[in-house]
This record gives C-alpha cells, sequence and structure tokens, in this order.
C-alpha cells in the first residue's frame, strides 16, 4: 500500500497552527497572564536551544559544553544592533536575530576549525574553555557594559516571535537531518573512520553541524536578549551550558521530539516545584544521574514521537480488522 | 625580585591545582572519565575540614586526618553508586560524563542545603609567616603548599610505580579485560583509584582553605575546572605531568594579576589550554596514542 506522505505533515501542520492560536487567543485574552507567557517564552527558547545542541551532540556525536557561549555572543550581537542600527523596529529585530545567528555561526567557525580536530572529552574541553574565554572577554569588553549588564534593551521578543521562529528551527533542523547532508553527520556518529572511508569529507560535515547549532543558539540569544531587556554575562556560564545538555541528554541525543518535550518540562518544572525551590535542584541531580543508569541514552533514545508511525499504527489496525471480517 | 615573588606565589597556588590535578589524572588514567564531580570533592572536603576545626572543635590534626578520610569514603562511594555500574555495562563515555555532572550538581545543592549558600570564613591552620632570603620575601604558607604537593606526588608515585596495588592500577588502566583475565580485581582496583585521588582532593582542600579562608557549595566549579585543565596541559594520565600543569596554571595565573590582568586571569588559563591542545593534543608529558584502524 502506497500511502500519502503528505498526509502526516499537513496533519502536524494544523496542530501547530492550532496550538499557536489557542495560546495566543488565551494570552491576548490575558487568561495566561504576562507571568505564564513569560515562561512559555522561555519554553520556546530553550527548545531552540536544545534541538540546536542536539544537532551537534546527538546526531553529530561530539559533545559540546559551550552552548551557552555562542547564545551569549549572539544574544550581545543583536541586542547592541537592536540598540545602535536605528533603523525601525520593525525590520530591525528580525535583521538582529540574523545578525546575532551569523556572528554566533561565524565564533562557531572560529571554533570548530581547531576544536574539531580533536576528540570526545578534549573537545568537550575544548569548547568549554571557549565558552568560559567568551564569558570573560564579554566581561571585560568595553561596550557590553562589563559585569553590570547590557541593559536598554528594547523588549521585542513577542510570543509570535519566538513561536514561530522555534517551529522554524525545528523544522529546519528536522529537514536538515533527513537530507543527504544529515545522513553523512549520522555516519560520522557511528563510525568516523568508517565514514571517512565511504567517502564522507568528515571535516566539513563536522564544522557544518557544529556551525548549524552555533547559529541557532545566536538566534535564541537574540531572543533572549530582547525578551529579557538586560544581559548579564555571568546568565551565560558552564552551568547554563550544563542546563541545555541536561535537556538534550534527558530528551535523548539524537531525538528531536525528545530534546523539544525534555525543553518544555524542564522549564516548566521548576516553575511547578516553585514551593519545594530550595530541593529543586537536588531532585534535578538525582533524576539526571537515575536516567543515566538506568537508560543511558535518554528517555527517547534516539526514537522520534511520529506522527506517521503512528498513523501508520492505526492504518495498519484498521487493515487488519477489515482482513479478519 | 617582584616577578620572583609572584612565581613563587603562583606555585603556591599551582601546588593546590596540581594536588587536585593529580585526582582528575589517575581517574582519567584508569576509566577515560573527566570527573566532573571531583571539583566538588574539594567542596567537600573543605566543609568537613570546616565541621571538624570550627564546629566540633577538633584539634588541627584530627579534622585533617577526619577530611582525608571522609572524602577517600566519599570518593569510593560515589564511584560504587554513580560510575560503577555504567563502567561495567560499557556505557557510552558521554553517560558517563554526565552522570558526573550529575553528581557535581548533587554535591553543590547538598552542601547548600546543608551549611547555606554564604561564604563560611576559615580560620588560620597553620601559622603564618613571611621568609626573607634577601630582597625576595615568600610566605611560609606559599612553602607548605609547595612541599606538601612534592611530597604527595612523590608518594603517588612510589605507589603506582612500587607496590602490588599500584601494579594493578597501571594494568588496569593499560587494558582492563587483560588485566581481568589475569587475576586482577579491577572493580576494586578503579574504587581504590577512585579514593586516592578524592583524599589528595582533600589535602588540596585543606591548603585552599588555609590559603583563602573562605568556602562556598560552588567553589569547587572553578577550582576543579583549573585543575582539569591542569591535568590536560600537563598530559593527563601522567602524574608529573599533572604537577607540571598545575604549576604553570598557578604561575600564569599569579603573573596574569599581577600585569593588572586580573579580570581576564580565566581567559588566560583558558587560552594557555587550547594553545596546548592544538600543539599538542596529548599534553606537555602525554603519550601520543595512534587511533588503530
Amino acid at each position: 500500500m502506497k500511502q500519502k506522505k503528505w498526509i502526516p505533515n499537513v496533519i502536524i501542520l494544523v496542530l501547530v497552527l492550532a496550538l499557536y492560536i489557542l495560546l495566543s487567543v488565551l494570552i491576548s485574552a490575558n487568561i495566561i497572564n504576562p507571568y505564564y507567557s513569560g515562561i512559555l517564552t522561555m519554553v520556546c527558547i530553550n527548545v531552540i536551544l536544545a534541538v540546536s545542541l542536539n544537532l551537534a551532540t546527538g546526531f553529530l556525536g561530539q559533545l559540546v559544553l559551550g552552548h551557552a557561549g555562542f547564545m551569549s555572543v549572539g544574544a550581545y550581537s543583536a541586542a547592541l544592533f537592536t540598540m545602535y542600527s536605528g533603523l525601525p523596529t520593525v525590520v530591525s529585530f528580525p535583521l538582529a536575530l540574523l545578525v546575532g545567528g551569523i556572528v554566533a555561526a561565524a565564533f562557531g567557525v572560529i571554533i570548530g576549525v581547531p576544536a574539531l580536530r580533536l576528540k570526545g572529552d578534549y573537545l568537550a574541553i575544548l569548547t568549554l574553555g571557549f565558552g568560559e574565554i567568551i564569558r570573560v572577554l564579554i566581561l571585560a569588553m568595553p561596550f557590553t557594559g562589563g559585569a553590570a549588564g547590557l541593559s536598554g534593551i528594547p523588549l521585542l521578543t513577542t510570543f509570535t516571535y519566538v513561536f514561530i521562529i522555534a517551529i522554524i528551527t525545528v523544522a529546519v533542523i528536522f529537514a536538515f537531518i533527513h537530507s543527504r547532508h544529515g545522513r553523512a553527520v549520522i555516519a560520522i556518529r557511528e563510525d568516523e573512520i568508517a565514514a571517512e572511508a565511504a567517502g564522507i569529507h568528515t571535516t566539513y560535515y563536522k564544522l557544518l553541524a557544529f556551525v548549524l547549532a552555533a547559529f541557532f543558539a545566536g538566534i535564541a540569544g537574540g531572543l533572549y536578549a530582547h525578551h529579557i531587556g538586560v544581559l548579564d554575562p555571568s546568565k551565560f556560564d558552564f552551568n547554563y551550558s550544563v542546563e541545555i545538555l541536561i535537556m538534550v541528554v534527558l530528551g535523548g541525543m539524537g531525538s528531536i521530539t525528545g530534546s523539544i518535550v525534555a525543553a518544555i518540562v524542564l522549564t516548566l518544572l521548576p516553575e511547578l516545584l516553585r514551593g519545594f525551590s530550595e530541593y529543586r535542584m537536588l531532585i534535578y541531580s538525582v533524576i539526571l544521574i537515575c536516567v543515566m543508569l538506568f537508560k543511558p541514552s535518554g528517555l527517547l533514545g534516539q526514537h522520534e514521537l511520529s506522527l506517521t508511525k503512528i498513523l501508520n499504527k492505526f492504518r495498519g489496525k484498521k487493515a487488519e480488522t477489515k482482513k479478519e471480517a | 625580585m617582584d616577578l620572583l615573588a609572584q612565581v613563587f606565589n603562583g606555585l603556591g597556588i599551582g601546588s593546590i591545582y596540581a594536588l587536585v590535578a593529580l585526582g582528575y589524572s589517575m581517574v582519567y588514567g584508569i576509566v577515560q572519565l573527566i570527573n566532573f564531580a571531583h571539583g566538588d570533592i574539594i567542596m567537600v572536603g573543605a566543609y568537613v575540614t570546616y565541621v571538624g576545626l570550627v564546629m566540633a572543635g577538633m584539634p588541627l590534626w584530627a579534622a585533617v586526618l577526619v577530611s582525608i578520610l571522609f572524602c577517600g569514603v566519599a570518593g569510593v562511594l560515589i564511584e560504587k553508586l554513580a560510575y560503577s555500574r555504567l563502567l561495567k555495562k560499557g556505557a557510552p563515555r558521554i553517560s558517563l560524563l554526565i552522570t558526573a555532572i550529575g553528581v557535581s550538581i548533587f554535591l553543590q545543592n547538598l552542601s547548600q542545603l546543608l551549611f547555606s549558600s554564604s561564604a563560611k570564613s576559615m580560620p588560620a591552620m597553620f601559622p603564618n609567616g613571611m621568609l626573607e632570603l634577601g630582597a625576595l620575601q615568600i610566605s611560609s604558607n606559599t612553602i607548605l603548599n609547595i612541599v606538601t604537593s612534592i611530597v604527595m606526588m612523590i608518594a603517588l608515585q612510589l605507589l603506582v610505580n612500587k607496590t602490588k596495588i599500584g601494579k594493578a592500577m597501571r594494568a588496569t588502566s593499560e587494558d582492563a579485560g587483560a588485566a581481568k583475565l589475569m587475576g586482577i580485581n579491577t572493580n576494586s582496583t578503579i574504587a581504590f583509584t577512585f579514593g586516592v585521588g578524592s583524599a589528595l582532593a582533600a589535602v588540596g582542600a585543606v591548603l585552599y582553605c588555609n590559603t583563602f579562608h573562605q568556602i562556598t557549595p560552588y567553589m569547587g566549579g572553578m577550582l576543579g575546572l583549573k585543575a582539569f585543565v591542569a591535568a590536560v596541559l600537563g598530559g593527563i594520565g601522567s602524574i608529573p605531568g599533572a604537577m607540571l600543569g598545575g604549576y604553570i596554571l598557578g604561575v600564569a595565573e599569579s603573573l596574569t594579576t599581577a600585569a593588572g590582568g586580573s579580570q581576564i586571569t580565566d581567559a588566560v588559563v583558558f587560552g594557555i589550554l587550547i594553545l596546548v591542545l592544538l600543539i599538542k593534543p596529548a599534553g606537555l608529558l602525554g603519550k601520543n596514542v595512534r587511533e588503530k584502524v
């Protein structure tokens, strides 16, 4: 039976649209108050961060411990762009996000070229080192506000913006992974030497995935900057990188839907656990260790929550029942 | 002479890094795990010393001894609870690393819960005076740090190279499977390595308290990272390498501070690491292992 491939895609599109309309109606009707819509914005930003890091860590298989560094670069460049470009905000904000992404991607190239020569743990340490260096340099630069932070960033991030950009990010990375390039990246994860022997230009693809991840982290940074309005370099430290990594790992390295679910849950969880805020990180760490001990590949592993599969199962059952009848 | 004084200062701090780096290096040498929780073991050691010395009023030697023993046992316990299951299953290294990060977050938050997040001040533990060698002034604490680290390194070298358990450690790090076939209990050897590394971290913690007089639940983070940098710098898995890395790091830091760049010391530290990794990926004294296809 040849199935129509576009059906699941249309259903997903409709569902996403429905979710968007529902949430934005609730926000404009003030049923979701500004506090909660702020959390929703953070959910979307974290989804972008987690999915993009998953590209580098889950699909490429390189442990990156400096994702917050890329985010901070994007955040500062986007914020400085909207503050000093003098363009009307309608134009300057999308441009600023793009600038943030491109600057972060440029840093990705600068860091990736030397770093990707190393493997495994050394690469992790190198990205960690770069993340820390970026943070320290931001502190020392004259135009970033130093330790006091950069304030007075116009609050331009709306729910519509983050939602759409989060969807675009997921769609782009999903498409990338399922393209020829994505298969090359996955092949490198599985066995770099074999991939090289099969004619894959490993350095190029490693860099490509790495830079793409940095690009989206930069965009997330831009959104974050215009959401909070104040940037403080200490926010983008090693711990934030780890927090993003935890989302990727808990969701399952190599599962985009896993990252999305984990990003949503781990952003909402602290809000739900307000009452236990003292124990929050303690609970986090215990959960993290337990997941690693009992399911090292993360909750979803490399599986995706796929509508196509669900539909197929549904159809398969129907077909079977028909046969039986 | 001012420069020389700064170098000595750096060596004093570098000794602390070196002691912690030894633990990283040993653990990495035997199970290829970057034990991110190692930095927090220093914090545990510092707090145990604090509890012993200030809260329970123990004499200094007892507090130090308790701290070292406590950390050694804690190291073994952490290995048994968190890592050994993964090691036995041969889980991917990234899972081990993330478990280590989990343990690190756990320890930080546990101590924050127990002792609150505000800094505790430590009393001076050893009498501190100034030694004058001509125009050069060195504090006796600096000498104490350097001497302790060198003594520890020599002891560790002897332990690894001259004793039976040391032989088992070397065998396990070379080829765990073959070591097992030769009748070596690799599990207990690994646990022993964790214990020794953690005990060394406690010694580092005592020196840290004596030098900086202030402890917080998050002190292990940066200190641990830098010690790890030191271990990688010197060549991970090599005991003299870890010491060398620690000294280089300490001196680089104190010279940067002296040159007025106290804000960017961290950047300098990581910059050195990146340079060394790019030029000599196995570290200064590390062995270069070629991958076989």
